[in-house]
């Protein structure tokens, strides 16, 4: 029963893993006239780190933890970072029980998960920090039309089963100028539990209350609609039907149209600096532990260009570790994730927005209350 | 004194004669407990890791807020797939295997055995991908079809446009036991009594009506063992089901081509642990846990069901 787990499980062990060691390998090709620039000012100017440490968790972040590590371990050859990209909720437990150093996860631990997870910090304290944003596309399939326009309203009718055909009056409302055809609306969301579906939710809970009534869920809501697993099945879904609509990670829709949503009085389409925007429009969530930095993101933001239609992913980690070489590499690596090099490295493998800088310092700040004495 | 001394030295001949009988005795002792040992293993881990499910809150169950309302629609849908799976795959297995076995010629027939043996060797993920890019789409003209001409059933009501449908699944899943029920079939066709055939066909029948006589009254024991091994593996297949049928875990509909279908317990586990702690851990261990009870199930009535049909023969 848990033999196919496993197998993906391995498969996405191996796969990043070979990736990393590709990349790593052409990266100290062309080392040689980038050192100096490299990694040194990148792990805070300290002497190279060795070692290897654990992590698991988001495999919404796994493309951008490769790049992650990667670039880590040029800066620092004598170190060794595994990821596990088993999902955010087996990450969390494997941190909590001691198993892995951080954890990467598509939703911030609760109190009572943060009181839980002290357990495995050598008296020191469980942290989140924001490392990864990454917009989410409502990517659709329907000929003769380019420039689909969609306010939360119609949206959230459209994924509730109450708009079920593309010329409804209501699209046409938000698309005046498009010609819509009469073809079946077939709302495509996904079959696995998700953190895409949990932002997704969220955006349509808070945008459009009275049409959309389910709270932010990790599992589909409702009722109706095709589901498919992954954001690979998603896509495969949406290419192979007319009339599909569904949301996905922006970086994995390409060959699919993207529908604009309305942002205040314009309507933008989902980029990584319109994510940004969004993400510096939110208000950190305030009664958390001193560093801990998580946001409730600002899904009805009017600020100009934002798209609040994102995925913020968290890591996860200690201040303190029972050992201190741990200690190093995770303070190390983190600050390297943080850093401006690591957000463009994660943007440009991933797709993703690169953090803010005000929230990148407050994260630089919480990663170094990590205490390295022995 | 003799006759105390001839039995021990007999004993003690065949000590010498049974060290390599005593080495395999022990051995299959050891493979038979380390059976049952694994078996009451996994038994035990689903017990105890599902205990705690039964102490969840509401709000941590998906969906219904029952135990039994989110493992009711789970067991439907995984015994609804697994069945009509069975009913697709046995006629053509058996089928196949009498080809095979009694129709082919002999050139044919091994080359036929083999490509349904490799059959068996594609792994499952192949099947899922198979079914998802390849059969889905080609079966929804068919499914408009049933819709438009046998609509009045329940079970051909609204059409699935991307073609993700039960049936769908059921198909992909007969295609996967489909190698397993045929090796069955034609091993037990093979040892159908020569005499009993030949006496059938000299007495005027044909090759059919001697098939009838025959083979099959033979081999019936045979097929239903085959059947309920692929039913066994029907039932556990996990990847091409999460691959191909698109969801609604809380579902139970009798249509069989709709957008919507009722999730199977394997495919459903698959699909939420990577993002589950805690309890819902625990609730898909408790539904692995139901899993395990239904396999055993349906083998203990293979076993009856097999026992009471050899006893006719």
């Amino acid at each position: 029963m848990f033999r196919h787990v496993n197998r993906k499980t391995l498969g996405r062990i191996v796969l990043p893993a070979t990736l990393a060691l590709s990349l790593g390998l052409t990266a100290c090709g062309g080392a040689a006239n980038e050192a100096s620039s490299g990694g040194g000012s990148s792990s805070g100017g300290s002497s190279a780190l060795s070692g290897s440490i654990n992590g698991a968790g988001s495999s919404a972040q796994s493309a951008a933890m490769t790049a992650w590590i990667a670039g880590f371990q040029q800066a620092n050859s004598g170190a060794q970072v595994n990821y596990d990209a088993v999902g955010s909720g087996a990450g969390v437990e494997q941190f909590t029980n001691k198993g892995v150093a951080f954890a990467g996860s598509d939703k911030y631990l609760t109190s009572d998960q943060l009181t839980a997870a002290n357990a495995a910090c050598a008296g020191g304290a469980a942290l989140d920090i924001p490392t990864y944003v990454s917009p989410i596309a409502v990517a659709y399939n329907l000929k003769g039309v380019d420039d689909l326009q969609l306010s939360p309203t119609t949206l959230a009718g459209i994924f509730a089963g109450t708009i079920t055909s593309w010329d409804d009056a209501a699209i046409k409302a938000d698309n005046p100028k498009a010609d819509l055809p009469s073809t079946k609306i077939t709302p495509v969301h996904r079959s696995d539990k998700s953190g895409t579906t949990n932002n997704f939710t969220d955006y349509l809970n808070k945008t459009a209350p009275e049409t959309w009534t389910s709270a932010a869920t990790e599992t589909w809501p409702i009722n109706g609609g095709e589901s498919a697993k992954g954001t690979s099945g998603v896509v495969a879904v949406l290419k192979g039907g007319d009339g599909t609509i569904g949301y996905a990670d922006e970086s994995q829709v390409s060959g699919l149209q993207t529908a604009k949503v309305k942002v205040g009085s314009s309507w933008n389409g989902p980029t990584a600096d319109g994510a940004a925007k969004a993400l510096t429009d939110s208000k950190a969530v305030s009664g958390r532990p001193d560093g801990d930095l998580v946001f409730d993101v600002n899904r009805t933001t009017t600020a100009d260009g934002a798209y609040p239609v994102l995925l913020v992913s968290y890591e996860i980690f200690c201040t303190k570790y029972a050992n201190a070489d741990q200690a190093k590499l995770v303070k190390g690596l983190l600050t390297y994730i943080v850093s401006s090099e690591g957000q463009q490295a994660a943007a440009k493998a991933a797709g993703s927005a690169p953090l803010p800088s005000e929230i990148a310092s407050k994260a630089k700040e919480s990663v170094d209350k990590i205490s390295t004495d022995s | 004194m003799t006759t105390i001394s001839s039995p021990s030295a007999r004993r003690g001949r065949r000590a010498r004669q049974s060290g390599g009988d005593a080495v395999f005795a022990g051995v299959s002792l050891a493979a038979g407990i380390a059976i049952l040992v694994v078996l009451a293993g996994v038994a035990v881990f689903l017990i105890v890791q599902s205990v705690p499910a039964f102490s969840a809150a509401k709000s941590d169950i998906p969906g219904a807020g029952s135990l039994l309302g989110y493992l009711a629609p789970l067991a439907f849908g995984t015994v609804l797939s697994a069945v009509l799976a069975l009913l697709f795959a046995v006629p053509l297995a058996v089928a196949i295997a009498l080809f095979i076995t009694h129709y082919a010629p002999r050139r044919l027939a091994q080359a036929l055995g083999y490509l349904v043996d490799l059959l068996a060797a594609v792994p499952s993920v192949v099947f899922g991908l198979w079914g998802i890019f390849w059969l889905a789409p080609k079966l929804v003209p068919l499914y408009l079809w049933l819709n438009d001409n046998l609509g009045f059933l329940p079970i051909f009501g609204s059409p699935s446009v991307t073609g993700r449908t039960i049936l769908t699944a059921s198909l992909v899943l007969a295609v996967m036991i489909l190698p397993i029920v045929t090796a069955i079939c034609r091993e037990v066709f093979l040892q159908a009594p020569k005499l009993q055939e030949e006496a059938a066909l000299a007495l005027g029948a044909t090759r059919w009506e001697m098939i009838r006589m025959a083979v099959l009254p033979f081999g019936r024991a045979g097929i239903v063992s085959g059947a309920m091994l692929g039913l066994g593996r029907a039932l556990g297949e996990t990847l091409a089901v999460a691959l191909v049928l698109s969801v609604d875990p809380t579902l139970i509909t009798a249509n069989l081509i709709g957008t919507t279908n009722p999730s199977t317990i394997a495919a459903n586990i698959a699909l939420q642990f990577p993002e589950s702690f805690g309890v819902s851990v625990n609730i898909l261990i408790l539904s692995g846990l139901l899993l395990f009870v239904i396999t055993f199930v349906v083998n203990l009535a293979a076993r009856t069901i097999v026992a009471k049909s050899a006893v006719k023969v």
